[in-house]
């Protein structure tokens, strides 16, 4: 009896391995992959973007932007999220991809609301996260004692924050956590600590500060008066099919740009004042729209 | 030609050959296993010495250094290293008086009728995924500690609170195993002579138990030495040299599980990470050799 049940399992297993193995691969699957501070943007889209193209199928993954640009350039998936530019990461071969910039994403650093400070020069932020200042009593704040959460090395957010935030300087070794949830719940509940979360997690329990007496808002984002931002990149080998044009000409479509994106606190890149470029350079973006298809090439 | 019963004594039975069937089986099956673990320890040391042999840092500064930012080309491991066998002994110590008092209730006190449903309960123990006993950490353990002790919470004692409740069924279960290794008419034979059952115990049962709750540390420590997910989540990720019970510190896994996404696959930063995990694999190999030393010993 029990011979010929095992037999019949080992039949039924045999028979689902060969099915799968005979599956034709649907030519028409995309698959996306990076940034988790993308995602939320991209795995809306790609749902809505499912239900009007039935023969595609989006397929959206996490994994981080370094993970995200390197399986792009090793042609493992067909799109690489990323927060920062490819050849801010050592080890790609920039000049192989081309950057798409679908979306912007403010950053802003946060306190806990108990510290009793709201507005901090420039100056002063390096300070704080370069270990100079260590009580916010210097700041005119209560008497607590500093206390610096960061991103862990490598995550896009912290990149930006140190490029744009504090000037090209580099955090000083604190506490380090992998994503901005956590981030949140620690600034929250713990008087004297400083972070930085991008503008959609900004809640009514941190405080955001403002830098030089600019609030982080959109509109200063917009205006590049609020000068800590970053671009939300998808990146594609410069060979690209058919299948991903279509799905990076609907990220740039107006459902996505001015429903989507909005709706989950980013700000659309067809809606920028201002393009920037890697190292900093301001052009005008043609009266407040970027071009249609939203791509330049990104050399290296 | 053949008479039919020599033909038919000399053919292999059915039975026969199922058994060379199933031996083929079995064979297979540690076969496969075997292929896998030496092709994981080859992967991992080839990918683990990619940073000296190709990048040219020295085996020395990254064991002894304590700068850990790979982005600016200082590959020092030690904080991490210190951070992991710290909140590793730690747990231990905070874990082997609970285990092996719950050992000495489930094995020596007989009368105690719910005993095996006590052993069932920290059975089911291990099964908790790490996940949860890390948001256990977060949700419990942390904010505890920020409210007594001050400070964010996240640290040294966090982790190592957390790794004592993973590693306590383990040691419980391995060390109620020892108690039951050793054969029943010791304790019959003590008990005879008048001995109460502290003296059995203490005199007779643990001598004999000592090198497998010995090894039941050990397996605990290399354990908690491999744990990530659950220390990455309390124990703060600060690669800095920990100076108090309740400075934020890292472990080799912490850095490993929160590097591996946001670095490039065959970039200098990866193959850090890739060095980490070597050096855990290695000291996680040693702390089996320690366990299967202490059980030889016994023998």
């Amino acid at each position: 009896m029990f011979n010929r049940k095992l037999r019949l399992g080992f039949l039924v297993l045999a028979v689902l391995i060969s099915l799968t193995g005979c599956r034709p691969l649907s030519k028409n699957s995309l698959t996306l992959a990076g940034s988790t501070a993308f995602q939320p943007i991209v795995e809306m889209a790609a749902s809505s973007y499912n239900l009007r193209h039935k023969k595609t199928l989006v397929n959206v993954q996490g994994g981080g932007s370094g993970t995200g640009i390197s399986q792009v350039e090793e042609g493992a998936i067909d799109i690489g999220n990323s927060d920062v530019f490819a050849s801010e990461k050592k080890g790609i071969k920039a000049s192989q991809l081309k950057d798409h910039q679908i979306a912007v994403t403010g950053i802003t650093p946060i306190v806990n609301p108990k510290t009793g400070v709201r507005n901090v020069s420039q100056k002063q932020l390096i300070g704080i996260f370069t270990g100079k200042i260590k009580n916010w009593r210097y700041l005119g704040g209560k008497n607590l004692k500093i206390i610096v959460i960061n991103r862990s090395i490598g995550s896009g957010t912290r990149n930006n924050f140190e490029k744009w935030g504090l000037a090209g300087h580099r955090s000083m070794v604190a506490q380090e956590q992998s994503s901005t949830g956590t981030v949140c719940k620690i600034v929250g509940a713990t008087p004297g600590t400083i972070s930085y979360i991008a503008f959609p997690y900004i809640s009514n329990k941190i405080q955001p500060l403002s830098i030089n007496g600019v609030k982080p808002s959109k509109q200063n984002v917009k205006t590049n008066k609020w000068k800590i931002w970053a671009y939300e990149h998808m990146y594609t080998l410069k060979k690209n099919d058919k299948n991903t044009r279509a799905f990076l000409r609907y990220m740039m479509s107006n459902n996505v740009q001015q429903k989507i994106i909005p709706k989950l606190g980013y700000i659309p890149v067809s809606s920028m004042n201002f393009k920037r470029s890697e190292n900093g350079t301001l052009s005008n973006s043609e009266g407040g729209r970027a071009k249609v298809d939203g791509s330049h090439t990104n050399g290296s | 030609m053949m008479d039919p019963i020599q033909t038919d004594l000399k053919k292999r039975s059915a039975a026969s050959k199922s058994e060379k069937r199933g031996q083929c089986l079995t064979f297979l099956c540690i076969g496969i296993s075997v292929l896998i673990i030496v092709a994981l320890i080859f992967f991992i040391t080839y990918k683990g010495l990619l940073l000296f042999l190709q990048d040219k840092v020295s085996i020395l500064s990254f064991l002894s250094g304590i700068s850990w930012d790979p982005n600016n080309g200082n590959f020092g491991a030690l904080s991490m290293l210190l951070g992991s066998m710290i909140v590793t002994i730690l747990a231990v110590f905070l874990a082997f008086p609970f285990s092996f008092g719950t050992a000495i209730f489930i094995s020596e006190i007989k009368f105690s009728r719910g005993r095996n449903y006590l052993r069932l309960a920290i059975e089911m123990l291990i099964g908790i995924p790490a996940v949860v006993y890390g948001f256990v950490g977060i949700s419990v353990v942390v904010p505890l500690l920020r409210v007594t002790m001050g400070g964010t919470g996240f640290g040294l004692l966090a982790g190592a609170i957390i790794l004592a409740m993973m590693i306590l069924p383990t040691i419980s279960t391995l060390c109620v195993d020892a108690f039951k290794g050793v054969p029943e008419m010791y304790r019959y034979t003590s008990r005879a002579l008048g001995a109460t059952q502290w003296q059995t115990l203490r005199r007779i049962v643990l001598p004999i138990a000592k090198p497998r709750i010995v090894t039941a540390i050990l397996f605990g420590m290399s354990q908690a030495f491999g744990e990530a997910v659950a220390i990455q989540m309390v124990i703060g990720n600060a690669t800095l040299i920990p100076t108090h019970l309740m400075s934020p510190a890292a472990t080799l896994t912490s850095v490993i599980t929160i590097g591996m996404g946001d670095s490039v696959r065959g970039s200098i930063e990866n193959d850090a990470l890739w060095s980490l995990a070597l050096l855990l694999l290695l000291i996680s190999l040693l702390f089996n050799l320690f366990a299967r030393f202490a059980m030889r010993k016994r023998n």
